[in-house]
């Protein structure tokens, strides 16, 4: 019988998803300790959503979110030191410290951010999306938002420029059921993100976001659609931020039981770990051999974040315009 | 309509504090004044300006808003013009980038568009400048890019009690204003807060914190707090420096700056955001107007550093103006080197 996904990959997939649950319980620690400031948005819940999509995306692709970032970065493959660093305001963070948390961005790995402004990735991402025609390179931009940031204007102008110009895009909407304090129940007159392409005629579905191989499959749909010259296509993905909005929140607007439910019944990583072991037969030593690996590579980012030296004075005023323009 | 009553006693509380009350009175004293903004009713406000008020007024006047600044924006704009006076919280005012069309396109220019009919009696409000380590799209002043334009009022406090008298007036006024509040002064207690409702200042009054006759500095908001501290410092080195606190950027208050520089000879002016075209500028050239023959020095301004701001500790401490760079600049302008 054929399953959905090889042992080697799911393994593969839960150590990116386990990578972003360990990063971001140490990110936690350092904020606690002072290290890291500022806002900082934690991913932990929401781990599926970005692997599951990221998974099935090729070299050429693009990536672009909003602040609640980490879990893209790591999923696109950027290295961990790299992104820890920047956290903590360091010269070796991707940002040489001067981006912080919200604002990082990879060249070499296609992400483009790192937004701190709710839907202003979208018409960006749509803008990625038209350079990816334009230049005729069969690549697709992933455009990452919260249900929060589907309400800004921006959206649906974003949706009809990308319509109507066909452009290879799906928006990725991580309804984790809160912007803030708000439930959507308070900010989004009818629940359904996903059928607000409608008018446009943008396909787009549902997606239980906690679970790995949902996602791998809707995104196999999604971009294949968008690769193939049809245009955008919107994902809905449901999911859950175990987490308060930021490191600051409370979280009081929503009760214990609430998330606990969900850390229960539906967690990503425990979810898939269960079908591994019994309907891939994968053991669990070799998920525990992943585990400790994983966990090296955050102690090192870690070590690497607290060690690597504050930014050089002279950094403030570098990177403000590029050398070489026609002024003067 | 300015009132200045007799009796009244002056209590201490925080910004936050006396913000909110503001409000509180202002609401409860005209029905047409609500709330609305992200956050503002159920979660009593992103930085709790509005505790309690969801409590005391209902939803239907302290309304939360999806996150859609553009669009919530302009809706209180047409509530203006549809008789009401809302007060739009911005979360910060980085966010008001997202709605700058409304404000200036709509509400700051359909009075003089309409010949005079309409007018738009509306106040955004909220934090504005840096706050603390969250990088370039979060710490932001623009008080310069709103006194900019006519047709709006722009106010900047520093106190808890100019806060709140000033707040009042804003929303009494029937313009649209700018209130342009400081994260970092909200928990700073001040016991200059007037607990008659009735006390409302005047907008476009500066107010001399501190006098002096060897230098004025000149700042608003946060920037009132360290020219206080550089001129504590100032005087261990026989400086007499003056202090004025802008309180409203537009209208400026020029008169009371020229009394001052008449006196002082010398002007640093202070700021957080950016030197080019800044509120310093603004002051520069106003010393030429009207003050060129009083002046004993070029007029120097202090300053954030003219880079987007970064997230790393040590860079955004250089990136904002500090005391010591104030008390520089006065010892220059006296032409007092070490
Ligand atoms: C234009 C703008 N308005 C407000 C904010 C403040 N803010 C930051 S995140 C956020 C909530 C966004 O929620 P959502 O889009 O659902 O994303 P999530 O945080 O759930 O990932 C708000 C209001 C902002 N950063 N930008
Ligand atoms: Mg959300």
């Amino acid at each position: 019988m054929a399953y959905p996904i090889s042992p080697e990959k799911a393994l593969e997939a839960y150590g990116d998803m386990f990578l972003i649950r360990r990063f971001e319980e140490r990110a936690a620690q350092l904020y606690g300790m002072g290290l890291i400031a500022g806002f900082c948005h934690l991913y932990i819940g929401q781990e599926a959503v970005v692997v599951g999509v990221q998974s099935i995306l090729k070299p050429q692709d693009s990536l672009i979110t909003a602040y609640r970032d980490h879990g893209h970065m790591l999923a696109a493959g950027m290295d961990p030191k790299g992104v820890m660093a920047e956290l903590t305001g360091r010269s070796g963070g991707y940002s040489r410290g001067k981006g912080g948390s919200m604002h990082m961005f990879s060249r070499e790995k296609n992400f483009f951010g790192g937004h701190g402004i709710v839907g202003a990735q979208v018409p960006i991402g749509t803008g990625l999306a038209f350079a990816h025609k334009y230049n005729e390179d069969e690549g697709v931009c992933i455009t990452s938002m919260g249900d929060g940031a589907a309400n800004q204007g921006q959206v649906y102008e974003s949706y009809n420029m990308a319509a109507l110009w066909k452009l290879p895009v799906v928006y990725v909407i991580e309804n984790n059921g809160y912007s803030m304090g708000t439930s959507i129940a308070r900010s989004a007159a009818g629940p359904n993100f996903f059928g607000r392409g409608q008018g446009w005629d943008i396909p787009g579905e549902k997606v239980d976001g906690m679970q790995l191989l949902k996602v791998q499959e809707a995104a196999k749909r999604a971009v294949e659609h968008a690769r193939s010259g049809k245009g955008p296509y919107i994902l809905e993905m449901d999911t859950y931020r175990y987490r308060g909005h930021s490191m600051s929140d409370p979280a009081k607007y929503r009760s214990k039981e609430e998330v606990e439910d969900v850390k229960q019944n539906r967690d990503p990583i425990d979810h898939f770990r269960a079908y591994m072991i019994t309907t891939l037969k994968v053991s669990e030593a070799q998920i525990k051999t992943i585990e400790d690996k994983v966990k090296a590579v955050v102690a090192e980012a870690v070590e690497f974040s607290k060690t690597s030296p504050e930014p050089d004075p002279s950094e403030l005023y570098t990177d403000i315009l590029k050398e070489g323009s026609a002024t003067l | 309509m300015i009132v200045e009553p007799k009796n009244q006693s002056f209590v201490s509380m925080t910004v936050r504090e006396a913000l909110r009350d503001g409000m509180a009175e202002e609401m409860q004293r005209d029905k047409t004044v609500f709330l609305m903004g992200e956050e503002v009713a159920e979660y009593n406000g992103a930085y709790k300006i509005s505790q309690g008020l969801l409590d005391m007024f209902g939803a239907k006047r302290v309304v939360d808003t999806p996150i859609t600044e553009h669009g919530f924006a302009g809706l209180g704009v047409g509530a203006a013009f549809g008789g009401l006076r809302p007060i739009v919280e911005f979360m910060t005012f980085n966010f008001s980038m997202q709605a700058i069309d409304q404000i200036i396109n709509s509400a700051a220019k359909t009075l003089y568009m309409s010949g005079g009919q309409m007018g738009c009696p509306i106040v955004f409000r909220g934090p504005n400048g840096a706050a603390s380590r969250v990088g370039a799209q979060h710490s932001h002043c623009y008080a310069s890019w709103y006194a900019h334009c006519p047709g709006l009022k722009v106010i900047s406090p520093y106190s808890a009690g100019d806060a709140k008298a000033l707040l009042k007036a804003a929303i009494r006024d029937p313009n649209p204003v700018i209130f342009l509040e400081n994260e970092l002064l909200y928990g700073h207690s001040f016991d200059d807060v007037s607990s008659d409702p009735e006390h409302v200042l005047p907008i476009g009054k500066a107010l001399i914190r501190r006098e002096g006759k060897d230098v004025t500095l000149v700042a608003f908001s946060l920037m009132v707090g360290k020219a206080l501290e550089a001129a504590e410092q100032l005087a261990e080195q026989g400086i007499d420096a003056e202090v004025i606190d802008l309180r409203t950027l537009r209208p400026l208050d020029i008169e009371t700056i020229v009394q001052s520089v008449k006196k002082t000879n010398r002007v640093v002016s202070i700021e957080e955001s950016w030197p080019f075209a800044g509120i310093g500028s603004e002051i520069a050239a106003i010393m030429m107007e009207h003050a060129f023959d009083y002046l004993d020095a070029p007029v120097v301004r202090v300053t954030g550093a003219d880079v987007p701001m970064p997230y790393a500790a040590n860079l955004e401490h250089l990136a904002l103006p500090q005391v010591d760079a104030i008390v520089e600049a006065a010892k220059a302008v006296c032409y007092r080197g070490d």
